[in-house]
């Protein structure tokens, strides 16, 4: 056990955790205010479900030594996870970091199916997703699994979480079908700062998610530490480039959606490469999910907030790249095919194509379960017209309190007044 | 010459714009309002208070029109507009006495055709 490695995996805790809020703001303020709440709150539920499913079982499932495909029972319930070493850190401390990403890559998704889906679907599939999709995938990569076997570089997560997640979002938005605007409406964020603010939260929150996996206060978490401030910021730098030749304007949702392509690009990199390369990633990542973004739009694949084009697509090239540009006198683990090791390139794509496979199979068989017992979309028409705040949660975002009358709890009900009411609408 | 004063549900405001151009209706002025009509209250809860929120989001449209063009806004608002479900809304229309346009000072039927 190590002091400094402790006090840094709390605090990276910490920062992984705080994420999740992060990404309800970034999500938050690309809805239309009518449903601010519903996608804050998809965020936000995240963190209670999907934090108790993974103590109960899904860390259990992950990182418990069963067999290559998947953990077993034996730390369920949190049985021997005590206070005793895992690596450096107190064992209830790697359970708690690893719970963080379970957290927020349950929470991903969510871009996918905001506007329309129920709310009580959503938790209950949340939960199912944790347990049945995310810890499996945690598992190969990182306890013990095939894919580790393998030699599959993923430092922090490129394709146990955003692989995952873009693949995961693309059937949930297929199996929910589109918003009843989408298409015909122009729909538009409501919020922008939101929308900045998220991404640079997470931008803060993704020091621990990267450096963090380094698992200690070392040079290592030193150098994932670097990488996701530089990645970034070059992804950044091509992304208004790409805006200004494309429509002469640098745009604010673009720079937020550049932030985080940079740090999913870099995420399964981060540990892996050098700082140059790390610059070299992040400008090259912000190609394919530029014109992603401006693809998806003309389809009719709804993901309404481009977890595709961001996660998945972001995730897919930096775990390629990873491959390609990962540095042996860097890492002191593995070269990839620049550094004389063609065949990682391989084991690579292997591992994306495999996370996708099984992450995308795995979603639908959830939702098509879920679709037996209930109706996964918000009754129409009214609610989706509506907005999802009022008709799921019965708040409002921007409510004024205007005409709000207060129901009081042993009264009777129905206090109407006559008075308030315009003649010119009774007629 | 009359003005159409239309109150409508704010999701159905796109739908109605578009309704409202293709009958070739051009000039409108738009306001969020707040009202009362015949709709159930929703009731929405916050910690322990739990309140009914008697006035609903609505939004306004004012649109001047000469006479031949009544019956065509009236059709397009009403077609656009409407869900089925009680806060719908309503449409007035309402004599107008005069009508200035201030860039030309035009006056009456000339004020509110549209610049060709």
């Amino acid at each position: 056990m190590n002091s400094a490695d402790t006090a840094w995996m709390l605090v990276a805790t910490a920062l992984v955790l705080l994420m999740t809020p992060a990404l309800g703001f970034f999500y938050g303020g690309l809805v239309r205010a009518k449903n601010a709440l519903n996608t804050l709150m998809m965020s936000f539920a995240a963190l209670g479900c999907v934090a108790i499913a993974w103590a109960l079982l899904g860390y259990s499932l992950a990182f418990a030594p069963g067999g290559a495909w998947l953990g077993d029972l034996s730390r369920s319930l949190l049985r021997g996870v005590g206070l005793d070493a895992s690596g450096s850190i107190p064992h209830v401390l790697f359970m708690a970091y690893q719970g963080t990403f379970a957290i927020i890559t349950a929470a991903l998704i969510s871009g996918a199916v905001v506007e329309r889906m129920r709310f009580r679907a959503y938790l209950l599939f949340l939960t199912i997703w944790s347990l049945v999709v995310y810890a499996p995938i945690a598992h190969w990569v990182w306890g013990g699994g095939w894919l580790a076997t393998l030699g599959a570089l993923d430092f922090a997560g490129g394709t146990v979480v955003h692989v995952n997640a873009g693949a995961a979002a693309v059937v949930a938005a297929l199996s929910l079908g589109p918003r009843k605007d989408y298409g015909r409406q122009a729909i538009l964020p409501h919020n922008v700062p939101f929308t900045l603010l998220g991404a640079g939260l997470l931008w803060f929150g993704w020091f621990g998610f990267n450096a963090g996996s380094a698992l200690g206060a070392n040079a290592i978490a030193a150098l994932a530490f670097v990488n996701t401030m530089l990645a970034p910021a070059a992804t950044l730098i091509v992304w208004t480039l790409l805006d200004l030749r494309r429509a002469g304007r640098v745009t604010a949702v673009g720079a937020a959606t550049a932030i985080v392509v940079g740090l999913v690009a870099i995420t399964p990199a981060a540990g892996f490469i050098s700082p140059a390369a790390a610059i070299v990633l992040g400008g090259v990542a912000a190609l394919p999910s530029y014109f992603t973004v401006l693809w998806r739009p003309r389809t009719r694949l709804d993901d309404s907030l481009d977890v595709l084009a961001a996660h998945g697509v972001g995730g897919t090239v930096g775990a390629v790249l990873t491959g390609v540009l990962a540095q042996k006198i860097w890492n002191g683990t593995a070269n990839g095919l620049l550094f004389g090791a063609p065949l990682q390139v391989l084991v690579q794509i292997a591992g994306v194509a495999a996370a996708a496979l099984y992450s995308a199979l795995g979603t639908m068989l959830v939702l098509r379960g879920l679709a037996l017992f209930m109706p996964l979309r918000v009754a129409d028409p009214g609610h989706e017209g509506s907005g999802l705040d009022v008709g799921q949660h019965g708040e409002e975002a921007y409510g004024s309190g205007e005409g709000a009358v207060l129901v009081l709890p042993e009264a009777t009900p129905a206090v109407a007044a006559p008075a308030a009411a315009p003649a010119g609408e009774r007629a | 010459m009359k003005l159409v004063l239309a109150i409508i549900r704010p999701e159905k405001l796109t739908e109605v714009l578009e309704a409202l151009f293709r009958a070739e209706v051009r000039g409108l002025t738009i306001n969020r309002v707040q009202g009362h009509g015949g709709e159930t209250e929703r009731v929405e809860t916050y910690r322990g208070t739990t309140v009914k929120m008697e006035l609903s989001e609505k939004v306004r449209l004012e649109i001047g029109v000469s006479d031949h063009f009544v019956e065509p806004t009236v059709r397009a608002l009403l077609r656009a507009a409407q869900t089925g479900e009680v806060g719908d809304g309503k449409i007035f229309v309402l004599p107008v006495e005069r009508v200035y346009r201030i860039r030309t000072g035009e006056r009456d039927e000339a004020a509110v055709t549209p610049v060709g």
